[in-house]
């Protein structure tokens, strides 16, 4: 059996999956209960000063659905923790002295003042935690009174709240990015310039989730008015996956510890996230969806692929595809495939065609008794039909052999790498030869 | 209540009450509205659409099913009733098994295909419970038209060419329109009035004259309709009944299994029918089958479906098979009667089994006997009499293209014309098409005598 535990930043969890910080981790009642279903730790929700905020009284989430009304996307307009902070200190320091197995990180925001970091890390300390996460990120309510995002959209900031974080406690820190910026590597090199131990993204999208067409009130509806929320949930995680790409194969932040937040639903996300360089993962919204019980899931399914491809621990596969993202300049111009449709597990629905043919390159023939073949001689290899075909595996995506003759473009397949920065038609690629 | 299901004879209230309630209550009922949108979410959208060229109105159903989905139910109704006005009975009592819902790619892919009776049961209803008819007739063409039979194929004819302006006089030899809908359909698949209840809303589109009781043979002759009118649609269905010629037919309770269903049809109050205890069918299509399962449902103790000629050759589908079995009736195949038993009054049937020779169908030797208080014959409807002058396919009317008949300005269609199955969707598509063509007849002749 693999061995799923994990040492991030020296805190120590018998899995990699952390619930996010977020309403399932607002409670000591929550949290146990986590605990109990196997979650392998906690970042608390995020603790702010007293006064304690208030939230909305009306709904606060909006949502995006697919087929059979399985939730894609949710949004939010809930801030950081609605209970006194002398509340949640005294419950955390409860949990962890329960459950010392599982890792117990604090998420904090305050405002953008030394006084008021070197005022709380004491407290937060005194709980027994394991560390602190400092939420840059929540794109909502929190930044218009400049914090939250406001921080994570200004590396300067971040990098001089890490500092103070770090001259101020001896617990590891972990900063908290939002995606709501342009390009994800400068605050993840400010986080490291300030000193944080590792990053953790994605915190939700700026979003608006829907308009009722009855009231015209953006959702989640507050008496008539809608403001944007955060999105996650599984239609995030492409985002994040990309972010987390971009820190981990950047020269400034390779190496830097990163726990992969959005999205995550299944075993498999997981091991995506950490494929591409994650130390652990965060959850949210498949826990709101599901309940706490899919940790079950996802920690199964996780050791029974380490165990079928022979992965002792998380480390074995941790970042193998980093070096495997690259720049669309640098893919190999010379690797030719074409579709394949399955005559066997075709059920003739015709969506490949519909798709080609209307959209893409007429590549699809079908037959007065509806067989569908791809037409080598037109297939650019898009994958287009194999996204819209309803069953898994039914189309296929066939490399040409090397020496081959691609029907398209007549040329022979070679097996050498070539790119774009050599192609004649790269106006670039020209004057450097010249 | 003194009778039971094991009284001798053929006796009424062999039930309590409650018992023909729900026997003869809507068999599988409408989907609401959360069912209707987990059904919708599994079609796929395909691409010319298999369930489509199934549909013998083509009915756009991947399109009405996405409207369904995105939370427009009219919109889809109008999508079906574009296509087919009898839509809500066809959701009803097509038998998608063989049509639409056999050609769906999911019944490919898991064997599961989409609901699509279902939910056309589900738009058609929600448009037709809003009471509002969504279509209005073109400017009036002055143009006359007698539809002969109100059947489906009756009933669609007139509904379109109404649409297309033409004045419509619709005549039926029966007390109400609606033909097999209102006097054959079993009786728990429209249940509640629904045959005339869509008679009523078809009828909305105006343009439309009703006349009950007259039968063309009778009262109507066909050389005067086309004196009177400028074009005639025939869709007088199959009025007449196969003979079982079979030694001692003319027992009594051995009965046309159409009357029966017709009569039961009509009862407001299922108990008064009388059923035998051992009920002996004979026929393999869809009369056969409802008349058992209905014999069943009105309670009487066995209950035996008798086809001479093997399953797969059984008229009625195999869901209607599965739904006759699940009910109790026992189907016997390849078995044909040599002579009803009885003395005066039915006691029996015996019957042979039979094998296909090179002739085709013979009876061996092999014979077996049913008992019998009542028997059914089901083998087979036909034209009572043809309207003098048409020619003939066999029993039917010939037709060419969209329903013409030999006789010029003379249309027919639905199960009295030669061709295509006998089902109320085919009765549909055929009237419908009739109607288009007479319409194109007419408007042509009118430009020709304008030029
Ligand atoms: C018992 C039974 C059950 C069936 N169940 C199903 C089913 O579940 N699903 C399905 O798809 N199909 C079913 N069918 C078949 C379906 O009912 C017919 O195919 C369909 O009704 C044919 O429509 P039509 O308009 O051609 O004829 P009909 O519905 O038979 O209508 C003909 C009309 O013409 C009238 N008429 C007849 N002669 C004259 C005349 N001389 N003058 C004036 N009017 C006349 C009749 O009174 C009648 O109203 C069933 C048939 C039967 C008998
Ligand atoms: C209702 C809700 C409240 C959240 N509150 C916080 C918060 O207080 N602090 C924080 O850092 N992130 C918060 N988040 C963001 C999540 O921790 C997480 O980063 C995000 O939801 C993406 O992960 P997911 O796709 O697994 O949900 C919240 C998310 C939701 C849905
Ligand atoms: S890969 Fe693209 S071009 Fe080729 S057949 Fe599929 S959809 Fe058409």
């Amino acid at each position: 059996m693999a061995d799923l535990s994990t040492d991030f930043l020296g805190i120590k969890s018998p899995n990699p999956f952390w619930l996010a910080s977020a309403p399932p981790t607002d409670k000591e009642y929550n949290v146990r209960r986590a605990f109990e279903a196997g979650w392998g730790g906690v970042v608390w929700k995020t603790l702010g000063q007293d006064p304690h905020i208030v939230n909305v009284n009306g709904p606060r989430y909006g949502a995006v659905w697919g087929a059979d009304r399985r939730l894609l996307g949710l949004n939010n307009i809930e801030l950081i923790t609605d209970r006194p902070l002398d509340v949640n200190l005294r419950e955390i320091k409860a949990v962890k002295r329960d459950y010392p197995d599982r890792a117990m990180i604090v998420s904090l925001m305050v405002p953008c003042e030394e006084q008021a970091w070197k005022d709380i890390l004491p407290l937060v300390e005194d709980t027994g935690a394991d560390g602190i996460e400092l939420n840059f990120g929540c794109p909502h309510g929190m930044s218009e009174r400049g914090m939250g995002a406001a921080v994570g959209q200004v590396p300067e900031y971040i990098e001089m709240v890490a500092r103070w974080c770090k001259q101020n406690t001896r617990m590891p820190v972990i900063v908290k990015l939002t995606p709501n910026i342009t390009d994800i590597r400068y605050p993840a090199r400010a986080a490291k310039a300030g000193g944080a131990d590792a990053v953790s993204l994605i915190n939700t999208v700026s979003s608006i989730t829907a308009v009722d067409l009855d009231s015209f009130s953006p959702e989640p509806s507050i008496d008539g008015k809608g403001s944007h929320g955060g999105y996650c949930g599984p239609a995030v995680k492409p985002i994040a996956l990309n972010m987390v790409a971009e820190i981990a194969r950047d020269a400034e932040t390779h190496g830097l510890p990163i726990s992969g937040i959005g999205g995550i639903t299944t075993w498999r996300d997981a091991a995506e996230f950490i494929a591409l360089g994650c130390g652990n993962v965060q959850v949210c919204t498949a826990a709101m969806t599901y309940g706490f019980k899919v940790v079950q899931e996802m920690a199964a399914g996780l050791s029974e692929w380490m165990d079928e491809k022979g992965y002792a621990s998380i480390a074995d596969f941790q970042g193998r595809a980093v070096p495997n993202v690259t720049d669309w300049q640098y893919l190999n111009l010379n690797y030719v495939a074409k579709a394949k449709i399955d005559q066997e597990s075709c059920i003739k629905c015709g969506r490949c065609y519909a798709a080609c043919e209307d959209t893409s390159h007429q590549a699809i023939a079908m037959s007065d008794d509806r067989v569908f073949t791809v037409k080598d001689d037109e297939c650019v290899a898009c994958n287009l039909c194999v996204n819209v075909c309803p069953v898994d595996g039914c189309i296929t995506m066939e490399q040409m052999a090397a020496g081959q003759t691609d029907p398209r473009t007549g040329q022979v397949v070679s097996d050498d790498y070539a790119n774009w920065t050599t192609h004649p038609n790269n106006p670039g690629a020209v004057k450097a030869a010249e | 209540m003194s009778n039971s299901e094991t009284t001798p004879g053929v006796v009424p209230g062999r039930l309590a009450d409650a018992a023909y309630k729900s026997n003869f209550d809507d068999l599988y009922g409408p989907l609401d509205a959360h069912e209707a949108v987990v059904a919708a979410d599994r079609c796929y959208f395909c691409h010319d659409a298999p369930c489509v060229t199934a549909c013998p109105t083509s009915i756009d159903i991947p399109l009405f099913i996405r409207q369904i989905q995105t939370g427009m139910p009219k919109a889809a109704g109008r999508t079906i009733f574009d296509q087919n006005i009898l839509g809500g009975m066809c959701a009803r009592v097509c038998p998608t098994d063989i049509l639409c819902e056999g050609a769906c790619v999911r019944e490919a892919a898991e064997g599961k295909p989409v609901l699509i009776g279902r939910l056309q049961r589900f738009a058609t209803d929600t448009v037709m419970d809003s009471g509002a008819h969504p279509y209005s007739r073109a400017p009036s063409t002055g143009f006359r038209v007698a539809v002969v039979g109100a059947g489906p194929a009756g009933l669609a004819c007139a509904h379109r060419l109404a649409m297309n302006g033409h004045d419509v006089d619709l005549m039926d030899a029966r007390p109400k329109l609606g033909g097999l809908n209102e006097y054959g359909i079993a009786a728990y698949k429209a249940p509640d009035g629904f045959a005339q209840a869509e008679v009523d809303w078809l009828m909305q589109i105006g343009g439309i004259t009703m006349r009950t009781n007259v039968r063309l043979g009778r009262e109507l002759a066909l050389s005067e309709l086309q004196d009177d009118y400028d074009a005639v649609f025939l869709g007088v269905g199959l009025a007449g009944v196969n003979a079982l010629r079979a030694e001692g037919e003319e027992h009594d309770n051995v009965h046309d299994a159409v009357d029966f269903i017709a009569e039961l049809r009509q009862a407001p109050d299922k108990s008064k029918i009388p059923v035998g205890r051992d009920v002996v069918v004979i026929g393999g299509g869809m009369t056969a089958v409802d008349a058992a399962v209905q014999s069943k449902l009105l309670g009487a103790e066995t209950v035996s479906l008798v086809y001479r000629r093997d399953q797969a050759q059984m008229g009625a589908s195999e869901h209607e098979q599965l739904h006759a079995a699940s009910k109790g009736v026992r189907i016997i195949t390849g078995a044909a009667p040599l002579r009803v038993l009885g003395d005066g009054v039915v006691t029996g049937v015996e019957f042979a089994y039979t094998e296909q020779g090179p002739e085709g169908l013979v009876l061996t030797d092999n014979t077996f006997h049913l008992k019998a208080d009542q028997v059914f014959k089901a083998i087979g409807q036909r034209l009572d009499e043809a309207p003098g002058g048409l020619q003939l396919d066999g029993s039917k009317i010939t037709v060419s293209g969209a329903g013409r008949t030999s006789l010029p300005g003379v249309w027919a269609g639905g199960d009295c014309a030669a061709g295509g199955d006998d089902l109320t969707v085919t009765a549909v598509a055929e009237g419908r098409d009739a109607a288009e063509d007479i319409h194109a007849t007419l408007m042509g002749q009118a430009s020709v005598a304008a030029e």
